[in-house]
């Protein structure tokens, strides 16, 4: 996927930049961006440290199991009768919280235990709605501390780095709200073929 | 939001730690070490991908983007400097990142199209790729409404976050 679209900005960077008479400034990009890229970096890499260890402390200090406890009763409902098998339900919740607290090199690992385990139960045929459920929960972003877009922004010198949370927890919210109402009114047109 | 937050927080998680027996600071320095992990990590992509950014800027691309769209997305309120944003947050996570960076930098961070920007990024994520990677690694043959799902809720967060913005910070 990445290889399409890198190509197409590199080819439309090159047309455009003909048709609008830039090319001087397209090759200066081109010179300069790579630097740029690190410099950004270099102001971002504090933050993301500090926060994932303040996140691990969050996880090692069962702060994130009580929030994988809150999370199951709230999950539960979404999974139908797959919600009543105990060991989904525990990876499913593990994965939620991963994704609350932002450490997304252990959302991914255990979401896709959840959802291979949920399969299972199901017995791995068509798609079920209990593992599309899970697969829309974890396309949309519910992260407590949106901590690499903090970081960018008080690389950039923001007065606030984390002035926008409020607004990104409403935007998450309402978004896992309509993907996943989205997804109950849709069901009936999408019927099981096999 | 309060000044207070942030720093009652991260006391409030050391505190909790301490209290249950964890070796706080050697488990922050671990989690820490993972942090510096994901950014050698994300370095080459960024690289790669700030520089394709820059240069599509650079030939104005963009900005026309940007024109051609606007009519439809100022009805939803959103900024026309964020559209391609819009366009590419779903399929591409680092695409996305590198394109929201620039947009910060260019309409300044604290601006108003800068703060939806940031919060496009923080409220959505690449459902076209999780969607691809789940369905991948199950062997699902179709994903049914997954993907207008997965989209609907998309659209929704580009349009609240405008809205949040514009609620907590103003038109500014």
């Amino acid at each position: 996927m990445l290889s399409r679209i890198w190509t197409a900005f590199l080819v439309l960077a090159w047309v455009g930049g003909i048709c609008s008479g830039r090319t001087g400034e397209v090759s200066q990009a081109a010179a300069q961006g790579a630097g740029q890229a690190i410099k950004l970096l270099i102001e971002i890499i504090g933050l993301m440290m500090f926060w994932s260890g303040m996140m691990e402390v969050v996880s090692a200090s069962g702060i994130g199991a009580c929030i994988t406890r809150l999370m199951r009763p709230l999950l539960r409902p979404l999974f139908g009768a797959a919600g009543k098998d105990t060991k989904s339900m525990e990876l499913v919740s593990a994965n939620v919280t991963a994704n609350l607290l932002g450490l997304s090199n252990a959302a991914t690992p255990l979401g896709l235990r959840a959802a291979d385990r949920l399969y299972t139960v199901l017995g791995r045929t068509g798609s079920p709605h209990a593992v599309l459920m899970l697969i829309i929960l974890n396309t949309t972003s519910i992260q407590l501390i949106p901590s690499t877009v903090a970081a960018l922004r008080t690389g950039m010198g923001a007065q606030m780095p984390f002035d926008i949370m409020p607004a990104v927890w409403g935007a998450s919210i309402l978004s896992v709200a309509a993907a996943l109402f989205t997804a109950h009114c849709l069901r009936p047109f999408y019927p099981e073929t096999d | 939001m309060g000044a207070w937050m942030i720093p009652a927080m991260l006391a409030v998680i050391a505190v909790t730690g301490l209290v249950r027996g964890v070796d706080v600071f050697s488990c922050f320095l671990s989690g820490a070490k993972k942090g510096a992990q994901t950014a050698a990590t994300i370095a080459p992509t960024l690289v790669g991908l700030l520089t394709a950014v820059y240069m599509l800027r650079a030939s104005g691309v963009i900005d026309w983007l940007g024109a051609v769209m606007q009519p439809f997305f100022s009805i939803l309120g959103i900024p026309a400097e964020c559209a391609p944003l819009v366009l590419l947050k779903p399929i591409s996570g680092g695409g996305g990142l590198a394109l929201g960076t620039d947009i910060m930098q260019r309409a300044g961070v604290d601006s108003y199209a800068g703060r939806v920007a940031a919060v496009m990024l923080g409220a959505s994520e690449t459902s076209i790729y999780t969607i691809s990677l789940y369905a991948g690694s199950l062997g699902l043959r179709s994903t049914r409404y997954a993907v207008p799902a997965a989209l609907v809720g998309d659209l929704t967060a580009f349009v609240s976050a405008a809205f949040f913005v514009r609620l907590f910070f103003g038109n500014g």
